[in-house]
C-alpha cells in the first residue's frame, strides 16, 4: 500500500517536473534567443584584428617594472598593429630558453646576463637563437639600500666606510654577531657575498629568498623604524611607496668587477635592453619595429608600475591609461 | 630533535626512579645516552668538519649534474633522437588538446571575440555533470561555487584551473588505474613502481620545473606534465590497494564458476574496488589542484598566476582572493568526488523508480544545458560573467588593511618572539646538528635510527646519509633537517591539543574542520604573507609557514585516532573514577598511539615539502639551493643535487618513523592508513 502510494507520488512528481522543465526550457529559449541582449556576432572583434600582424609572444619576468614594459608594448602592438599578443609569466632563464622554439619572441627588459648571452647570442658563441634589440631607455641601478628613516637619523650611513660602525644595529637572529645584509630573489644579479668579504665588512649576507620577502621587510622596517640594510634596485615601483636611500660603495670603474671573487666596487650602471628571438626578428612582423623603437624613461615605467602595484589596476588597463596620456611617445615608436 | 625534547623532559620527571625507569624504558634511556654523548662531543668539536660550502661553490658532483642537464638540453635542441621527437609530438598533442578546451570555455578563439561557451553554459554543464555523478545535493554546492568564482572576479582563471585540473585527472586515471591494477596483480611491478612513486611525491617540483620546461617547451604541456608527476601517484597507489583488498572469498567463489581473467577483472575486481578507486581519484584531484601555483612558475594557466601576481606586486589581498578561489575549487571537487564514491554504492541499491526519475531529470537537464550552452555561444550577457556584484574588490581591500594593521600593531611584539625562539631554541639545536663534525652527527642519527626503528631503519638511514654525504650538501641538509624537526615537534604538539579537543567534542570538530580543510588546500604562498609581515624573513618564518601547512593533516589524524578509541574502554576508565586529564593521558592518547605516530610521520613529510617555499622567506638550507638552481642557469646542477638530497632526507625520516611505529605496535593501523593520505605533498615545492 505504502509502496504503491510512493510510486504513484513519484510518478506524479516526475510528470510535473517534466512539464515544468519543458515549459521553462521553451519559454527561456524563446525569450532569450529572440530578444535578449547583444548578440556575439554583432560584438566587436578585437581591435585592429583586420590587419596582418600575427602572434606576439611576450615573456613577463617576475617583477612589476617588467610587467609595465611588456603590457605597454603589448597594448600598442594589439591596438595599433593588430597583433595577437600572449603574455607568458616566466622566469628569466626559462624565457631565454623559449627563443629557440618560438614560444617566446620578446624579453622586453634585460639586466645584463652575460652568461645567457654566451648561450644564446651568435656573436657571443651561443646558438644564435636570440639577439639584442636595443636599449629601453631605462637605467638600472643595483645597490645596497637603507630605509629613509635611517638615512635621516644616521646621515653618514650612506658611505660604505661607516657601515662597520653601524654593524651592531643590523644584528639579527640570522647573523649572530655580524650585521645582516639582506639579499632578495636568488635570481637577481648579486656580488654581495664577495663585496662583504673584500670590503672587510662585519656583515653576513642573509637571503630573504624572494623579492616579496625583501619588500615586506623594508616596509616593516620603515613603518616600525627598525634598522635594516639590503639589496635593492631601481627602477622599482616600491621606491614610490618607501623612498629607500642608496648606500655608496666604492665607485664603479670599468673592469673592476671582472673577477667575481675579487669584486670590491659598486655595481655597474645597467642600461636595460631588449632581447628578441632571431627567428621573430626576421619574420617581418610589423611589431619588430615597435619593439626596436620602444624607449621610455624610468619615470614612465615607475608610473605604469605604480598603476599596477599600488593602484591595483589590471596591467592592460594601466597600459591603456598611460598610452592614452602619452600618445606622442607612442607615435614615435610606431614610425 | 623530537627525541631530545621528549627524553630530557622525561628524564627530569623520572629522575627519582632511575633504575625502575631504566628497566621499563630501555629504549628511551639509550636514546638519552646517545643525545648526551652527542652534546658532549659537540661541546669540544663544534664548528669543525661541518662540510659547509658557500652559496656559490659547486663541487664535482654538482658539475656532473650540471653536465647531465646540459646534455639533455643539447639533445632537445638538436632534435635528433627519436625519444626527443616522441616527447615533442606528445607535447604538441597535449598543447593542442588543451588549447582547444580553452577556446571552448576561457580563451577567445581568434577572430571570435569571446570563448565559444560562456559562464551560463559552463555552469549548466557543471551542474549537469555534478547531478549525474554525485546527486542533486551537490548541485547546490557547485552552482554557488561557480557563482563565487565570478563574483570574486576570477571567473576565467578559475575555469582555467578547473580545466587543467580535470584534464590532468583524466590523464592520471587513464595511466594510473591500469598501472594500479597491474601492481595489484604483480609483486614485481609493485616492487619496481613503488619507489618511483615515492620519489615522485617527495622530489620538490622546483627541481624538475626547469628541465620540464626545456623538454616540453613553454606552454600548457609542460604545466600538465609537472602536475602529472605529482598527481599520478595517489590514484596508482589507491587503485592497487583497492584491487588488492577485494574480498578473496568472492574471488574464489567467482573463480570456481570458471571465469576468465578479463571477466574476473571487469565483473568482479573493478566493480568491488570502485569506491576505493574513486577515493584515489579524489586524492589525485587534490594533488593536481595543489600544483596550480607551482605550475604558474612556468606559465601554467589559471589561479596560480593570480596568486603569484599578488606576491610580485606586494598585494596580500590579490593573493588571498585568488587563493580563496582555489580553496573553493578544492572543496567543491573534494565533496563532489566523495559524494560520487558514496553514490557508486547507493546506485546499486536504489530502486527502479528512483532510477527512472533520475533518468528523466537527466534528460531534462541535458536539454536545459544545451539551451544554456547555445545561449552562451550567441549572447554576450550569457558569455561574459557580469562585473557586478563585485565581491573581490572589498575583500581584497579588507585583507590589505588587515596586513597593514598587523604590521603596525603586532610586528614589533612578534619579532621579539621570533628573536627569543631563534636564540634560545633554534640556534642551539641547529648548532648541535649542523655544527658538529659530520661523522658525529651521522653516527648520532644512525644510533637514534637503530634505537627507534631497529635494523631496517638503521640500514635505510645509513644508505640515505651516505647519499647525502656524496652529494656534497651535508651542511645545508643538516640545517634543513633541524628546521624540519623543530617544525614537526610544534606540529605534533598543536595537533595533539586540537585533535584531542576535536576527538572528544563533536562541536569543536565541526567548528574547526572547515579551517583545517582551507588550511590544507590554500596555496601556502598565501598564509606566507601575513607570517612574513609578523616575523620578517628568517628561518623561524619558514618554520611557521611549514607548521601552518602541516597542522591540518596531523590534527585530523589525531582526531580520528581519539574518536576511534572504543566507547566501552572510556566507560570503563570513567567507572574507575579517572579524571578528565587521566582519561586523556592514560587512556585516549595511549590507545590512539598508532594515529599519533601516523600524524608525526605525515607531519614530517608535509613539513619537508615546505622546504622550498620556506627558502623563499629566508629559510635557507637545501630549499635555497633549489630555488637558486631554478633561477640561475649556472647552478642547475647544485639545485638538482639539493633535490635528490631532500628526497633522501624524506625517505630516511619516513623509514625511521614507519619502522619505529611498527615496533611500537602500531603496524597494522599505520600501514593501512599511511598510503591513502593526501600525499606528502611536495605541493609546493
Amino acid at each position: 500500500m505504502n509502496l504503491t502510494n510512493r510510486t504513484e507520488r513519484s510518478k506524479m512528481r516526475v510528470k510535473r517536473t517534466q512539464a515544468v522543465l519543458a515549459a521553462l526550457a521553451t519559454t527561456s529559449a524563446l525569450a532569450l534567443g529572440a530578444c535578449g541582449g547583444d548578440s556575439i556576432k554583432d560584438a566587436d572583434t578585437p581591435a585592429g584584428a583586420t590587419k596582418d600582424c600575427g602572434d606576439l609572444n611576450m615573456a613577463v619576468n617576475p617583477w612589476v617594472g617588467f610587467e609595465a614594459d611588456a603590457h605597454v608594448v603589448g597594448y600598442v602592438a594589439q591596438t595599433e598593429l593588430g597583433c595577437t599578443v600572449s603574455y607568458k609569466d616566466l622566469d628569466e632563464q626559462v624565457s631565454w630558453k623559449g627563443f629557440g622554439n618560438g614560444s617566446v619572441d620578446v624579453v622586453i627588459e634585460n639586466w645584463g646576463h652575460p652568461e645567457l648571452e654566451k648561450k644564446y647570442f651568435a656573436d657571443a658563441g651561443g646558438d644564435g637563437s636570440a639577439e639584442d634589440a636595443g636599449l629601453t631607455g631605462n637605467n638600472g641601478v643595483i645597490g645596497w639600500y637603507v630605509p629613509p628613516w635611517m638615512a635621516e637619523k644616521y646621515p653618514d650611513i650612506t658611505d660604505w666606510n661607516n657601515l662597520n660602525k653601524y654593524a651592531d644595529l643590523f644584528k639579527t637572529s640570522e647573523s649572530g654577531d655580524l650585521g645582516t645584509l639582506y639579499d632578495g630573489d636568488p635570481g637577481f644579479v648579486t656580488n654581495d657575498e664577495a663585496l662583504v668579504k673584500n670590503l672587510d665588512l662585519n656583515y653576513k649576507v642573509v637571503y630573504a629568498g624572494s623579492e616579496d620577502a625583501l619588500i615586506e621587510a623594508f616596509r616593516t622596517a620603515e613603518e616600525n623604524k627598525t634598522p635594516m640594510i639590503g639589496y635593492f634596485y631601481e627602477p622599482q615601483w616600491f621606491l614610490a611607496e618607501v623612498p629607500l636611500v642608496k648606500v655608496n660603495l666604492p665607485k664603479y670603474t670599468d673592469g673592476c668587477d671582472a673577477d667575481p671573487a675579487k669584486v670590491a666596487c659598486d655595481y655597474p650602471p645597467y642600461p636595460l635592453n631588449k632581447i628578441v628571438s632571431t627567428k621573430w626578428m626576421d619574420s617581418g612582423s610589423p611589431a619588430v619595429n615597435l619593439v626596436k623603437n620602444f624607449n621610455w624613461t624610468n619615470d614612465d615605467q615607475n608610473l605604469v608600475a605604480k598603476y599596477i602595484a599600488q593602484d591595483q589596476m589590471d596591467p592592460d588597463d594601466a597600459a591603456k591609461k598611460w598610452v592614452e596620456a602619452n600618445q606622442d611617445k607612442v607615435d614615435a615608436w610606431l614610425k | 630533535m623530537t627525541t631530545v625534547a621528549t627524553t630530557s623532559r622525561k628524564a627530569v620527571r623520572d629522575e627519582g626512579v632511575v633504575v625502575g625507569a631504566l628497566r621499563a624504558h630501555p629504549r628511551l634511556w639509550s636514546l638519552l645516552a646517545v643525545v648526551v654523548g652527542w652534546i658532549v662531543v659537540w661541546s669540544f668539536t663544534e664548528g669543525t668538519h661541518t662540510l659547509q660550502i658557500s652559496v656559490s661553490t659547486q663541487t664535482d658532483v654538482h658539475q656532473w649534474f650540471q653536465d647531465l642537464s646540459d646534455s639533455i638540453e643539447e639533445a632537445v635542441s638538436s632534435q635528433s633522437s627519436w625519444i626527443i621527437n616522441a616527447v615533442r609530438s606528445l607535447a604538441d598533442a597535449l598543447n593542442s588538446i588543451f588549447t582547444w578546451l580553452q577556446h571552448l570555455f576561457t580563451v577567445a578563439p581568434f577572430p571570435r571575440p569571446l570563448p565559444q561557451f560562456g559562464w551560463l553554459g559552463t555552469m549548466a554543464l557543471a551542474a549537469l555533470v555534478t547531478f549525474a555523478v554525485a546527486g542533486w545535493r551537490l548541485v547546490l554546492l557547485v552552482v554557488p561555487a561557480f557563482l563565487l568564482f565570478g563574483f570574486l572576479g576570477y571567473w576565467t582563471e578559475s575555469v582555467d584551473t578547473l580545466l587543467i585540473t580535470l584534464f590532468c585527472v583524466a590523464i592520471s586515471c587513464i595511466v594510473g588505474i591500469p598501472l594500479g591494477v597491474w601492481m595489484a596483480h604483480s609483486k614485481v611491478v609493485a616492487a619496481i613502481v613503488t619507489p618511483i612513486l615515492d620519489v615522485m611525491q617527495t622530489m620538490p617540483s622546483f627541481v624538475y620545473l626547469l628541465p620540464f620546461a626545456i623538454l616540453f617547451g613553454i606552454g600548457p604541456a609542460a604545466a600538465i606534465m609537472v602536475t602529472l608527476v605529482y598527481a599520478v601517484p595517489p590514484v596508482i597507489r589507491i587503485s592497487a590497494h583497492g584491487i588488492r583488498t577485494v574480498n578473496s572469498g568472492v574471488l574464489e567463489a567467482t573463480d570456481s564458476l570458471g571465469q576468465g581473467r578479463l571477466q574476473r577483472l571487469t565483473k568482479v575486481e573493478l566493480p568491488l574496488a570502485k569506491r576505493t578507486i574513486i577515493v584515489g581519484v579524489n586524492q589525485t584531484m587534490m594533488a593536481a589542484l595543489a600544483m596550480a601555483t607551482i605550475a604558474a612558475y612556468i606559465d601554467g594557466p589559471g589561479l596560480g598566476q593570480s596568486v603569484l601576481d599578488g606576491l610580485k606586486r606586494g598585494q596580500f589581498g590579490t593573493s588571498f582572493v585568488a587563493g580563496t578561489c582555489i580553496v573553493i575549487a578544492a572543496v567543491m571537487l573534494d565533496r563532489t568526488t566523495t559524494a560520487a564514491s558514496v553514490r557508486s554504492e547507493q546506485a546499486r541499491r536504489a530502486g527502479d523508480h528512483g532510477r527512472r526519475l533520475r533518468r528523466i531529470v537527466l534528460a531534462a537537464g541535458t536539454v536545459g544545458t544545451l539551451i544554456a550552452l547555445y545561449l552562451s555561444h550567441v549572447q554576450v550577457w550569457a558569455n561574459e560573467f557580469p562585473s557586478s556584484p563585485d565581491l573581490g574588490t572589498p575583500l581584497r581591500n579588507a585583507v590589505d588593511d588587515f596586513g597593514d594593521w598587523l604590521r603596525t600593531n603586532l610586528s614589533g611584539f612578534t619579532s621579539s618572539i621570533q628573536n627569543n625562539f631563534t636564540e634560545w631554541f633554534l640556534n642551539p639545536v641547529q648548532s648541535l646538528i649542523a655544527e658538529s663534525p659530520w661523522f658525529v652527527t651521522g653516527l648520532a642519527i644512525l644510533l637514534i635510527a637503530a634505537i627507534v626503528g631497529g635494523l631496517r631503519a638503521f640500514v635505510a638511514s645509513f644508505v640515505c646519509l651516505a647519499g647525502i654525504y656524496f652529494l656534497d650538501l651535508w651542511y645545508n641538509a643538516m640545517v634543513t633537517l633541524t628546521s624540519c624537526l623543530v617544525a614537526t615537534v610544534i606540529v605534533v604538539a598543536i595537533a595533539v591539543v586540537l585533535g584531542v579537543a576535536m576527538g572528544r567534542n563533536i562541536g569543536v570538530d565541526r567548528a574547526l574542520r572547515p579551517f583545517l580543510d582551507a588550511g590544507q588546500t590554500i596555496p601556502p604562498f598565501v598564509p606566507l604573507i601575513p607570517v612574513l609581515i609578523l616575523f620578517g624573513p628568517n628561518r623561524f618564518t619558514a618554520i611557521v609557514a611549514a607548521v601552518i601547512y602541516a597542522v591540518p593533516i596531523a590534527t585530523k589524524l589525531v582526531a580520528d585516532g581519539i574518536r576511534g578509541v572504543s566507547g566501552e574502554t572510556i566507560e570503563a576508565s570513567r567507572s574507575t573514577g579517572a579524571s578528565r586529564w587521566q582519561e586523556i593521558t592514560k587512556v585516549q592518547l595511549p590507545m590512539a598511539r598508532g594515529s599519533l605516530l601516523l600524524a608525526t610521520n605525515q607531519g614530517l613529510l608535509y613539513v619537508l615539502s615546505m622546504v622550498v617555499i620556506g627558502a623563499m622567506v629566508g629559510g635557507g638550507g637545501l630549499g635555497f639551493d633549489i630555488v637558486f638552481g631554478f633561477r640561475q642557469s649556472e647552478y642547475i646542477g647544485k639545485g638538482l643535487a639539493a633535490g635528490v638530497t631532500i628526497v633522501l632526507l624524506g625517505i630516511m625520516l619516513d623509514r625511521i618513523t614507519t619502522y619505529g611505529a611498527a615496533r611500537a605496535g602500531a603496524g597494522p593501523v599505520f600501514k593501512l592508513k599511511r598510503r591513502p593520505q593526501r600525499g606528502p605533498s611536495t605541493l609546493l615545492g
